[in-house]
């Protein structure tokens, strides 16, 4: 492998590397949001619940 | 105000395909199909990619800068994120730009940057002024204060798109090659043309597809943060 062929592949490495960087932070992102996501639907119940009215019956 | 999601006639998914086709299809081109530049041999093959790259970051920054301009204009709810999401990719490809001259001139020049080059230190310029717009963002607490200052800051910065493109042209040393100029004799033949042309499409689409995942990631974090407020 001459030098040029080297920096050439470095280059295109480089360009594959900042690209799959970017979409790792990405998926990161978004499985930091489908927690919240998750987080935010285990909390919808116990609203619910405190939100019920009481009704006495009898 | 919330960002206001829009309904895009391409599907992400089909994007995305369509992205790692060309991707594939422009790299398969540069490695094994064109031809050694004469002049400058194997080394060249980096430019399919790089002035592609260049030309996606003038476009992303040109598209944050129309974003801008219609959240100024027209008022339109989204589009200051659209802005935002725009110069953010503008930035990454930016830098990918600068890398990628930089192993170019290491070969060519045998210096990894030049200062006395105006081309190289305009596009840096630009790039800074770019990366200067985050910080200004991120120093105003979210609002509409926030989104006009950021606005205004990414119309100025469309001004130093053409300085940049045409600081190659109009470079005393022409050291740093011209790709298109307008003695037809002198541009890319067939097969290397073909070539950059599938590697700028397959940038471009890889930028939108990139943008549209950003934005949409931004959508649902401003609504989860709407959803806890509430």
């Amino acid at each position: 492998m001459t030098t040029a062929e080297k920096y050439v592949t470095a280059a295109y490495c480089v360009i594959f590397g900042v690209v799959l960087a970017y979409v790792v932070l990405i998926a990161l992102k978004l499985q930091r949001l489908e927690r919240e996501v998750d987080e935010l639907e285990r909390q919808r119940p116990e609203v619910a619940d405190d939100e019920r009215e009481t009704i006495h019956v009898g | 105000m919330s960002p206001v999601g829009r309904t895009y006639r391409i599907p992400l998914p089909a994007l995305a395909a369509a992205s790692l086709v060309l991707v594939t299809v422009a790299l398969a081109l540069v490695f094994f199909v064109v031809p050694n530049d004469a002049d400058q041999g194997f080394s060249q093959r980096i430019f399919y990619f790089h002035v592609s790259i260049a030309f996606t970051a003038y476009a992303c920054f040109a598209g944050g800068a129309w974003k801008a301009l219609l959240h100024l204009w027209k008022r339109d709810p989204s589009a200051d994120l659209e802005s935002y999401v725009a110069v953010h990719q503008g930035l990454i490809f930016g830098s990918l730009v600068l890398l990628t001259g930089s192993i170019w001139a290491r070969i060519s020049w045998g210096h990894w940057w030049l200062w006395s080059e105006d081309q190289l230190v305009l596009f840096l310029v630009l790039f800074l002024f770019y990366a200067a717009y985050f910080m200004l963002r991120f120093s105003v607490d979210p609002g509409p204060q926030r989104a006009n200052l950021s606005a205004v800051y990414a119309l100025f910065g469309v001004v130093l798109i053409p300085v940049s493109f045409l600081a190659i042209r109009i470079a005393k040393h022409f050291i740093h090659p011209v790709v298109f100029t307008s003695n037809v004799s002198k541009n890319l033949p067939g097969s290397m043309l073909v070539t950059y042309c599938v590697a700028q499409a397959a940038l471009l689409v890889l930028a939108y597809t990139l943008y549209r995942v950003e934005l949409s990631g931004k959508r649902i974090d401003a609504r989860l943060r709407e959803l806890r407020l509430a």
